[in-house]
C-alpha cells in the first residue's frame, strides 16, 4: 500500500510538478477559499439568500444580461466535470467548459494575473462546495452579441493573457498589493473606465468609471479626484470596516466590502491599501474654480442644503464619522462624474453592515421631494461649498438619472 | 389548526426595547431566538427618515406610529361600579405598534428610581410607622435592591449613550448633578444636553428659592456616540420632534439606533412582523410553555414551540396574554385574592402654566428630553410627617417641542378662534412655557386589569379591561408637588400664571402619560406577585416578562425606560447564568 503511494505520488510529480500538492489537504481548500474571498466570486455566483455558488445572479451589463453560471460541485449543472485544465483556461484565458469563449462579466482579464497554484487552489475549495442542482442560462445578450465566437476579437482588442510579474523595485507588500488589486480583487472590472466596446482602459487605470447606474470612484492616489486625500489607515478602515472618517461604503462597493474585502487579511488589507497610495496619483492636476456662492444654484442649493441635509451633514459639511459622509473635502462629491451623487439624492442609499461597524445608517431618497432643478442646485451647492470646487451639476443630468433610475432602480 | 414550525430555544412576543434587549443577549449565548412582533418592521432611513420625520400632523396628531384600536383595544371605567367601555380613539395614553415599540416614539427621559423606591413599603412604614400608610393601598416592596439594579442601569444608560450630569458617583455628591439620586457606578456616557433660556430662568428661579436644579437625563444624545454593541448613533439637532416621532437622525436612543442593528447580524435571529401572538401554550400539566400561537396578516394561524417563551409586549398585553393564556391566579378585587391583573398604576401629572414678559425663549429648540428639572419632592426626599400623602415626583421645565399645531400659548380669557386669538398666539409663542410635575402613582386594591365580560377583539377573545382612578394620596400630593412648583414660577416673575394640579377622576381622553404598570408585577410572595425576583413566572418556570413596566410593583415619581431597560439586562443575565444550566425556577 505504501509502495503503492509513494508511485502516484511520484507520478503525479512527474506529470505536473505544479500539482503535487494534496488537493484535498486542509491548507489548500483553506487557502482556496479565501481566495475565492480576496476574488469576490460570491459577488456573481450566489444570489442573495440563495445556495452559495449555485449561480443565477442576472449581472445587467451594457450589452444586456449575462447570468452566472452554477459552480458548485454539481456535475450535470455545475462545474464537477471540469478538469484542471479546463478550469486554468476558465480563469486564465476565459474559455469555458467545451472551449467556448467567456464574456468579460467574468472578470478574466484580470485572473489571468493569478498564478496556477492559486487558481487551483480556488478548484480544490469549489471541489468541497456542496453540490447544487441548478442549470442557469448564462448568455441571455441579444443579437449579435450572443455570438460567443465574436469574443475572439474582442479578445484580440482587450485582453492580454498573462501572470502577474512582480516589480522588484517596489516591496513584497506592494507587490501582494498589486496582485491582488489587478488580479484576484479586480478592482478594474469597475473602477477602470471602459471602451466602446467594454475593454479596460489601461492607461487610465482605476480612475473612475460609471456602471449600474453608480459612478465607481477614482481609485488612485489623485488628491483631487482619488483617495490622495486618504491616509494608508483611512483606506485600509475603509476596506475593513466600510467605513472611514471620509465616507461609507454603499451601493456595489457595500457588496464587495460585505462580501470580500471584510473578510480579507489584515495584511493583505495594507497591501492593498499600499500599493493603491503609490498608483497613478498624475499630481495635483488643475482644480476647477469653485462656482460662486452669489450664483443663483449656488444661493438656492444652500438654502435647500440647509433644510434637508444640514441635520445630519451638518453646517459645515463635516457629517458623523462612521455615520453621516464627510462632504467637505470629498474626492467623490467634487468627482466630475455626479452620477452617483444624484443617484444618493433620488433615491437614498444604505451603507454596508460590518463586524466592526453594525450600524448600517442609510440616507432617504429625496425624488419624491426635490425637482430635478432643486437636487441639480444642491449637488451644485456641496460640490462648491466649504472650498469644495468641481463643475456645477445640471438639471438634465438629474433629469436622465430619474429616468433612469425609474427604469431601472 | 395552527400550522407547527420548527421548534427555536426562545420565542419573544413583541420586539421593543426589552424584547430586542433580550434577544441580542440570547442570540450572542448562541440561542436560536425568533421574535415575533405585532406591528410592522420599522427603520429609521424607510420609516422615519428626517426628509419627513418632522411631520406633527402625520405622527403626532394622527399618531401615525401608534397602535390602531380596530387592531386591538381595551376597555376602561373608573370603578367597579361602573360598566367599561372600549377605547375606540386611544388619546389618553398611546400603545406603540411595531418594531421599536414605545422606544421609538418617547421622548428618551432616561430616569433611576431611587434607592428607597425599591423597599418603599418597609421604608414607609419604618420611617413614619405601621398604620401611616391607607389600609386600601397596595404598594409593596420590589424583590430586587437598588444596589442590585445598579450595574444594570449603567449597561442600559451605557446601550443609550444617555446624556446627563451624575450627582452621585459611587457615594461622592457631585455638583450640577441631581443631589437626590442614588450612587451611580460612572459619570452619564455623554455629557449634559445644552439647555435653552426657559430652562436656564426655571433652574435659576429653583436656586433662587433653595432648590438644586441639574438637566434632565436624557437619551437624546449631546454629542456622537458608539455604545458597546459597535452601533453609532448622531448628535441631536434640537429639533423639538420626539415624543410621537421616530428620530430621523439617529440621535434619539431606540431598538433601531441602539440594539438592532448588531441583533440582525446574528443568523440564529429571525423576527416575524405584522404577526400577533394570541396564546402562550402550555404542556398539560400548566406548569411549562411548550411555545406560542400566533396570527399573520392572512388570518393563517401558526405554532412556534419554544423552550423558552419571553413576553416582551407592552405592560396592558402582557396581562391579557397572561389571563387568556391562563398562567397565573387572576387577581379578585374582592378578596384581594390572585396576582395577574393586579397592581395597576400610572403616573400622576400636572402642570403650571406661564407667560413671561420680554422674552424670546425659542421654545422649538427643544428634545424630548431637554430641561432643568429639581428633585427635591420625589419619592421621600421629603419629609412627608402630616402632609397626609406619601409620594412625591419631580417638576421643572422640560421642553420637548414647541410644534406649530399644538403649541399655541395664548392668556387666559383669549377666544378659542379668530383674528383675536391669532393675534394671542403670535405674541405668546415666544413667551409662554409650560413647568410640569412629574409624580409617583401608589397601587390600591381598587385598581386592576382583568378581562372584560362583553367586549371582543378581532380574534374573538375578550379585551382587557382597566379600572383605575385617582386615590386622595395621588391627588392631595398633586396639589402640594403644584404648589411648590407655582411658587418656583412666581420667581421667574411671569405675567400670567396658571396653576393646574390633577383633579379626579381620572380621564382616559386627556393625554396624561404612556406610562401604564404593573399587573404582572415581580415579588418576593406569590401570593402578592405573578414574576419572582428574576422576572420569572412563580407558575410556569419557562416564562419570563423580562422588566416591562408591567413587572412594576407600583409606579414611581420617574419615567419608567431607565429600569425597564435594567430589569431586561437583569432578567438576561439570571437566563444566561442561571436557567440556562439549571432550567426550572429560579427561587
Amino acid at each position: 500500500m505504501r509502495r503503492s503511494l509513494t508511485a502516484a505520488a511520484l507520478f503525479v510529480s512527474l506529470t505536473n510538478a505544479a500539482f503535487a500538492q494534496d488537493t484535498q489537504s486542509f491548507d489548500r481548500i483553506e487557502r482556496g477559499r479565501y481566495l475565492a474571498t480576496l476574488s469576490d466570486c460570491a459577488a456573481c455566483h450566489t444570489t442573495p439568500g440563495g445556495a452559495p455558488y449555485a449561480g443565477g445572479l442576472a449581472l445587467q451589463t451594457p450589452f444586456g444580461i449575462l447570468v452566472a453560471p452554477n459552480i458548485t460541485s454539481d456535475p450535470d449543472t455545475g462545474i464537477g466535470n471540469m478538469t484542471n485544465d479546463e478550469f486554468l483556461a476558465v480563469l486564465h484565458e476565459g474559455r469555458g467548459h467545451d472551449g467556448k469563449r467567456l464574456y468579460p462579466a467574468m472578470p478574466y482579464p484580470a485572473y489571468t494575473k493569478l498564478s496556477d497554484d492559486d487558481v487551483l487552489a480556488m478548484r480544490s475549495y469549489f471541489a468541497t462546495v456542496a453540490p447544487v442542482s441548478n442549470r442557469v442560462v448564462s448568455n441571455q445578450l441579444p443579437f449579435p452579441l450572443n455570438i460567443r465566437l465574436a469574443m475572439v476579437f474582442w479578445n484580440g482588442l482587450n485582453f492580454a493573457s498573462g501572470r502577474y510579474q512582480p516589480n522588484p523595485k517596489k516591496s513584497a507588500e506592494w507587490n501582494r498589493g498589486a496582485y491582488i488589486v489587478e488580479g484576484a480583487a479586480h478592482c478594474g472590472t469597475c473602477h477602470t473606465p471602459k471602451t466602446l466596446l467594454g475593454g479596460d482602459k489601461n492607461n487610465v487605470a482605476l480612475t473612475g468609471a460609471t456602471l449600474q447606474g453608480w459612478f465607481a470612484p477614482d481609485i488612485t492616489n489623485d488628491p483631487r479626484k482619488g483617495i490622495g486625500g486618504w491616509s494608508r489607515d483611512d483606506l485600509v478602515q475603509y476596506l475593513k470596516n466600510g467605513t472611514n472618517k471620509w465616507t461609507l461604503a454603499s451601493g456595489p462597493m457595500a457588496e464587495a466590502v460585505s462580501h470580500s474585502t471584510s473578510h480579507m487579511t489584515d495584511g493583505d488589507i495594507v497591501a492593498i491599501a499600499t500599493y493603491l497610495k503609490d498608483s497613478g496619483a498624475a499630481g495635483a492636476g488643475s482644480k476647477p474654480e469653485p462656482v460662486a456662492a452669489s450664483n443663483g444654484a449656488m444661493r438656492a442649493g444652500a438654502a435647500i442644503y440647509k433644510d434637508s441635509c444640514a441635520a445630519c451633514h451638518k453646517d459645515t459639511g463635516e457629517g458623523e464619522v462612521n455615520l453621516f459622509p464627510r462632504l467637505a473635502g470629498s474626492a467623490l462629491v467634487q468627482s466630475d462624474d455626479p452620477t452617483t451623487l444624484a443617484r444618493v439624492v433620488l433615491h437614498g442609499t444604505r451603507a454596508v453592515s460590518t463586524p466592526g461597524a453594525p450600524t448600517a445608517p442609510a440616507m432617504p431618497g429625496f425624488d419624491w421631494r426635490l425637482g430635478d432643478a432643486q437636487v441639480a442646485a444642491v449637488l451644485t451647492y456641496v460640490r462648491n461649498a466649504w472650498g469644495n470646487a468641481a463643475v456645477p451639476v445640471s438639471a438634465d443630468a438629474v433629469a436622465s438619472q430619474r429616468e433612469a433610475l425609474r427604469k431601472s432602480p | 389548526m395552527a400550522r407547527k414550525l420548527p421548534a427555536k430555544d426562545v420565542v419573544i412576543i413583541g420586539l421593543g426595547w426589552t424584547g430586542s434587549i433580550l434577544a441580542y443577549e440570547l442570540a450572542k449565548s448562541g440561542l436560536n431566538v425568533v421574535a415575533i412582533e405585532r406591528g410592522p418592521w420599522r427603520d429609521t432611513a424607510t420609516d422615519f427618515p428626517p426628509a419627513y420625520a418632522q411631520d406633527e400632523l402625520r405622527y403626532a396628531v394622527r399618531l401615525d406610529l401608534f397602535l390602531r384600536p380596530d387592531q386591538q383595544t381595551m376597555t376602561f371605567r373608573n370603578n367597579a361600579s361602573q360598566t367599561a367601555m372600549p377605547i375606540r380613539s386611544f388619546s389618553g395614553f398611546l400603545p406603540g405598534n411595531g418594531v421599536g415599540g414605545a422606544g421609538v416614539h418617547w421622548n428618551g427621559q432616561t430616569w433611576r428610581f431611587l434607592p428607597t423606591d425599591f423597599n418603599i413599603r418597609s421604608h414607609l412604614e419604618e420611617r413614619y410607622g405601621k398604620d401611616a400608610l391607607p389600609a386600601d393601598m397596595t404598594i409593596q416592596d420590589w424583590p430586587v435592591s437598588y444596589d442590585e439594579l445598579e450595574p444594570y442601569y449603567d449597561r442600559f444608560e451605557k446601550l443609550c449613550g444617555t446624556s446627563g450630569k451624575a450627582g452621585n458617583l459611587r457615594g461622592q455628591k457631585q455638583p450640577g448633578g441631581n443631589p437626590f439620586e442614588g450612587w451611580r457606578s460612572s459619570e452619564y456616557p455623554t455629557p449634559p444636553l445644552k439647555q435653552g433660556l426657559g430652562a436656564t430662568l426655571f433652574a435659576e428661579a429653583a436656586r433662587k428659592t433653595g432648590h438644586s436644579p441639574f438637566p434632565q437625563p436624557a437619551s437624546n444624545l449631546s454629542e456622537a456616540y458608539v455604545n458597546p454593541l459597535g452601533v453609532k448613533l448622531g448628535q441631536c439637532t434640537y429639533c423639538g420632534f420626539c415624543e410621537r416621532f421616530g428620530c430621523g437622525n439617529y440621535a434619539k436612543s431606540s431598538p433601531q439606533t441602539c440594539v438592532l442593528p448588531a441583533l440582525m447580524r446574528f443568523p440564529n435571529f429571525s423576527a416575524r412582523t405584522e404577526s400577533e401572538v394570541t396564546k402562550i401554550n402550555l404542556d398539560s400539566t400548566g406548569r411549562r410553555a411548550t411555545g406560542v400561537t400566533y396570527v399573520d396578516t392572512s388570518g393563517e394561524e401558526w405554532e412556534q414551540p419554544a423552550d423558552i417563551v419571553l413576553m416582551c409586549a407592552f405592560s396592558f398585553f402582557n396581562v391579557q396574554l397572561m389571563l387568556l393564556s391562563g398562567i397565573g391566579k387572576p387577581y379578585d378585587p374582592q378578596t384581594g385574592q390572585g396576582v395577574v391583573g393586579r397592581n395597576y398604576a400610572y403616573q400622576t401629572t400636572s402642570s403650571v402654566s406661564l407667560i413671561l414678559k420680554d422674552k424670546i425663549l425659542n421654545p422649538f429648540i427643544a428634545t424630548g428630553s431637554h430641561g432643568m428639572i429639581i428633585d427635591d419632592y420625589n419619592g421621600d426626599n421629603f419629609d412627608h410627617t402630616g402632609l397626609g400623602f406619601f409620594g412625591g415626583g419631580y417638576m421643572g421645565f422640560g421642553q420637548t417641542g414647541a410644534r406649530p399645531i399644538q403649541t399655541r400659548p395664548v392668556p387666559k380669557g383669549t377666544p378659542k378662534w379668530g383674528a383675536e386669538w391669532k393675534k394671542a398666539t403670535a405674541e405668546t409663542y415666544q413667551r409662554g412655557l409650560s413647568l410640569a410635575t412629574h409624580a409617583s402613582s401608589y397601587s390600591y386594591k381598587d385598581c386592576y386589569l382583568d378581562l372584560d365580560p362583553t367586549y371582543k377583539d378581532r380574534f374573538g377573545r375578550p379585551l382587557l379591561r382597566m379600572t383605575f382612578d385617582f386615590h386622595d394620596n395621588e391627588l392631595k400630593m398633586s396639589a402640594f408637588l403644584t404648589e411648590r412648583l407655582a411658587e418656583i414660577a412666581k420667581a421667574m416673575d411671569p405675567v400670567e400664571m396658571t396653576a393646574s394640579p390633577r383633579k379626579g377622576p381620572y380621564d382616559s381622553t386627556i393625554y396624561q402619560t404612556t406610562h401604564n404598570t404593573g399587573g404582572t408585577v415581580m415579588g418576593a410572595d406569590p401570593s402578592t406577585s405573578v414574576l419572582n425576583r428574576y422576572c420569572q413566572s412563580w407558575d410556569v418556570h419557562n416564562i419570563f416578562v423580562p422588566g416591562g413596566a408591567s413587572v412594576f410593583p407600583q409606579n414611581h415619581g420617574y419615567n419608567p425606560t431607565d429600569t425597564v431597560g435594567a430589569l431586561a439586562y437583569w432578567t438576561a443575565d439570571a437566563i444566561r447564568n442561571r436557567y440556562l444550566k439549571n432550567p426550572g425556577p429560579l427561587v
